[in-house]
């Protein structure tokens, strides 16, 4: 009975919005599943089952056959989505139901079967499943599987289930393939650990954690390495023998979206960096950026358009030496010797920044106005290379955050232990005598300001739709944020990064709030970034 | 030749009038007589002069409208028991809808009617089950009347939920549903699977399922669901009105794991809005193959329909041999149950 009760864990993920219920659920998966159908729910969670898909137009044909057209019309009306009508449409047949068929077989079956007879094959799946088991196979073999658990969470939920920390899965899981029962068998204590081989695998990074402004001052600077924080995406590079891979932060394989980045990697070596928008000497802020990430594949005008480049931040492997056990200053001094040998195309070293003093680094800071620069970041000069955020040897140490006087417009309830409190703020500025929105925020504030705001929004609603409350345009909120940036996809013309409440300003009345002009009097200017 | 009931029963502004009868079914203001199907809202409106329903009906309007507003003459007929009111034969029978739910079977000079009101054809412990009646017009519901309503069996649903319940012994499941009809089924389907434990209730609910009791149908320790036992409701299945299930009310809750049952949680569009984390899909209503069945079982070569889908519902129909007809009657509920 596995695509049902798959379809049921596909069901609960769509539905359950905060992250412990999906690892809940998932865990539940990986402990009461079989092999090997928990393994192809996984690769399926995980967007790494390749199967032959089938056409959404074959599934219409195979529903039309057996249902009146004005009735299929009305109920498409209705419900609105495809493969959700032809799914509760379906005729069930009267009379003992036939058994339901496994995942497995349903994927084995799929890969072998000749291409005429795939269409007879899904109509008898359709017909021995109920309504969310035939909405989770047409799903399956179109192709349009889409829940809100990627493969990190699927990982984190693995290592949970297991025990293990999940950068011992992170290490071995670019070396295993669906439907992963070594990997099941190694986590069950009933196998070796899966040995990748030389297959290129993803090593978990090493974190930071924030620094504050009094902990940076008791720092001694002859301990430390600064660098610039840069405002794109951390990245991994990995190139050896068997191949050359780019992995996201979390492990994610994004080769494919970044194929100019791929092909320069022809070197044995994993290497730490950022990866930026450049042209030239100029980084471009991180909505640039923005424009190249997701992507299952890239075209040539993108390319063109956003060139990336990664600048290095550290060496981890040499060949086929381990370095991560050697302090961060002699790491260092391979990379740049590394570098000085290799000069690979589309990769620079990001500088280390020399100081005297923490005053000095300070001011540095303060002074960094570049949109591509975040902040700082610290390092401990012997600091091994150590997976996750392990406190004291690697900080960050951000830019002041910019904020505006923003006025409350909306507020959503949130979920889970917020489902009753109005959490989820839209807060706008002044423009020629309206406001506009600018951003959302659902973070910053206090236990006490999140009831104090949810009995001031109820207090205040003048409008109401579904989960929406629209409030008097009364409250003026503090927001602060990390960057300004233009955006065309906002109505105001303007996105905010990382947008939080910094305070209620109850003293301040509305027509006192900031204007668009505040807002792009604070967006950074592209390029000036120090090389 | 019996006279057709389109001469003898009539949409009114105040609903569906059985003239030579001189009554209404289920009149939507304050009538003189009226005969009602059963006790929801929108079915039972207040201010009547006389009342002819089931006893069970009767009660359950006397407990929600208060003794002045639920009708000042109240008459009980028993399902099955015939009447005459100036020459219309009128009879009772069960619905399977809620508590007390009956059709009302018409009969003027040999020709016969049957306004079903509400209902279902599911097993459900806590009322009778529908009987059909042939008749010469049958006039139902369309609330489900789409072929992508068939209700799974309550069963499973329940199933569902206890698994849930399983995998997050901590939280609690807060299931909104009707105070009426609903909340009693649901609390017998939990006890039928085994559930023995105290399901504590919102306030809005408890007064309907004591009665409930005392008209005979168990169900079980209903404590209320006061934040003075809130240790109580961490692992607890506690039901409410759907409005109260991710408001205020529901902070006494640990970490509330927001479930609705309706038949609407078929379609996931409707399960979405609400933050509904966990849609059951059990009804009171007819899905599609229950309505289609029921029309053609009844032989009535003529079905009337009160509100719902009718579209799609005459269509069926007609590729039948069965004529249907929309009465467009307003003030019913297009929400499920009330």
């Amino acid at each position: 009975m596995s695509l049902p009760a798959f379809a049921e864990l596909l069901e609960r993920l769509v539905f359950t919005p905060g992250r412990a219920g999906k690892l809940a659920l998932l865990r539940g998966w990986f402990a009461g599943q079989p092999d090997p159908d928990r393994g192809i729910g996984l690769a399926a969670l995980a967007g790494e089952l390749v199967l032959r898909t089938a056409k959404p137009a074959l599934l219409r044909e195979l529903v039309a056959a057996r249902t009146d057209p004005t009735l299929f019309a009305l109920s498409y009306d209705y419900v609105g989505d495809l493969a959700e009508t032809i799914a509760l449409l379906w005729p069930e047949a009267a009379g003992p139901a036939r058994p339901a068929p496994r995942l497995a077989e349903v994927v084995a079956a799929l890969e072998a079967a000749p291409r005429a007879e795939i269409p007879g094959l899904i109509a008898g799946w359709l017909d021995a499943l109920d309504a969310g088991g035939r909405l989770a196979l047409i799903k399956l073999v179109t192709g349009g599987l889409r829940v809100g658990a990627a493969g990190r969470l699927a990982r984190l939920a693995l290592a949970a289930w297991a025990g293990v920390e999940v950068a011992a899965i992170e290490e071995v899981w670019h070396g295993v393939a669906p439907p992963y029962e070594a990997l099941f068998r190694w986590l069950e204590g009933r196998g070796p650990r899966p040995d990748p081989a030389g297959a290129p695998v993803f090593r978990p990074l090493m974190l930071a954690h924030p620094l504050e402004e009094r902990e940076a001052a008791a720092l001694d600077p002859a301990e430390w390495c600064a660098e610039w924080k840069w405002d794109g995406i951390r990245v991994q590079l990995t190139g050896g023998p068997g191949g050359a891979r780019l992995w996201s932060r979390s492990g994610e394989d994004i080769s494919a979206a970044f194929p100019e980045i791929v092909a320069a990697t022809g070197f044995h070596a994993v290497l730490d960096g950022e990866l930026l928008v450049v042209r030239g000497a100029e980084v471009a802020p991180f909505s640039e950026l923005q424009q190249r990430l997701n992507r299952k594949s890239v075209t040539p005008r993108l390319q063109r358009e956003f060139p990336v480049a990664v600048r290095l931040y550290d060496l981890l492997f040499e060949g086929e030496e381990d370095l991560r056990p050697r302090p961060f200053a002699e790491r260092r001094a391979r990379l740049e010797a590394w570098f000085a040998r290799n000069r690979p195309a589309r990769m620079e070293l990001s500088p280390l920044i020399p100081f005297g003093s923490m005053e000095e680094l300070a001011r540095l800071r303060a002074e960094a106005r570049a949109a591509a620069i975040e902040g700082l970041m610290l390092k401990r000069r012997d600091s091994a290379y150590l997976a996750g955020r392990v406190k004291g040897l690697w900080w960050k140490w951000k830019r002041d955050p910019l904020t505006l006087d923003c006025v409350l417009m909306y507020a959503q309830r949130g979920h889970g232990k917020r489902s009753s409190f109005y959490s989820d703020y839209t807060f706008g500025v002044w423009k020629e005598g309206e406001l506009v929105p600018v951003g959302k925020a659902y973070s910053g504030y206090t236990d006490e300001e999140l009831l104090w705001l949810d009995r001031w929004i109820r207090e205040h609603t003048v409008a109401r739709f579904g989960p929406v409350r629209e409030v008097e345009k009364a409250l003026v909120l503090e927001v602060a944020f990390d960057a300004a940036q233009r955006s065309s996809r906002h109505k105001s013309g303007f996105a905010l990064r990382f947008p939080r409440i910094a305070r209620i300003r109850r003293d301040k009345p509305a027509a006192e709030a900031d204007g668009i002009e505040a807002v792009a009097a604070l967006v950074a200017e592209a390029g000036a970034a120090p090389a | 030749m019996p006279p057709h009931p389109d001469t003898w029963l009539r949409v009114t502004e105040a609903g569906l009038y059985c003239e030579p009868g001189g009554f209404f079914v289920d009149p939507l203001r304050a009538v003189e007589r009226a005969v009602i199907t059963h006790a929801h809202s929108d079915h039972a409106r207040p201010g009547h002069a006389h009342v002819l329903a089931t006893a069970e009906t009767l009660a359950l309007m006397r407990e929600r409208l208060g003794e002045e507003r639920a009708g000042r003459a109240q008459q009980a007929l028993r399902y099955g028991e015939a009447l005459t009111v100036n020459g219309v034969r009128l009879w009772l029978r069960p619905a399977g809808h809620v508590l007390g739910s009956a059709q009302v079977c018409l009969e003027w000079r040999g020709a016969r009617a049957v306004v079903s009101g509400d209902y279902k054809r599911r097993p459900d412990p806590t009322c009778p089950p529908f009987e059909p009646e042939r008749c010469d017009v049958f006039v139902t519901e369309a609330t489900f009347a789409l072929p992508v309503f068939r209700h799974p069996p309550a069963e499973q649903e329940i199933a569902r939920l206890l698994r849930s319940v399983a995998l997050f012994p901590e939280r609690t499941h807060v299931i909104g549903c009707y105070a009426l009809g609903k909340a009693q089924r649901l609390i017998a389907l939990l006890r039928a699977a085994g559930w023995d434990r105290p399901i504590p209730l919102h306030g809005a609910l408890a007064r309907l399922c004591a009665l409930y009791e005392r008209l005979g149908v168990p169900l079980g320790p209903l404590p209320p669901a006061t934040v003075a036992e809130k240790e109580k409701l961490a692992g607890a299945i506690v039901l409410a009105p759907p409005a109260a299930i991710a408001d205020r009310w529901a902070r006494r809750l640990a970490e509330p794991l927001p479930c609705l049952a309706s038949g609407w949680m078929r379609v996931r569009q409707r399960a979405r809005q609400g933050g509904v984390e966990l849609p059951l899909v059990i009804s009171d209503h007819a899905d599609w193959p229950e309505l289609l069945a029921t029309c053609e079982e009844v032989q009535a070569p003529e079905v009337w329909i009160t509100h719902g889908r009718e579209e799609a519902l005459i269509h069926a129909l007609a590729q039948r041999g069965i004529h249907g007809r929309a009465l467009h009657l307003v003030g019913r509920g297009e929400e499920e149950g009330e």
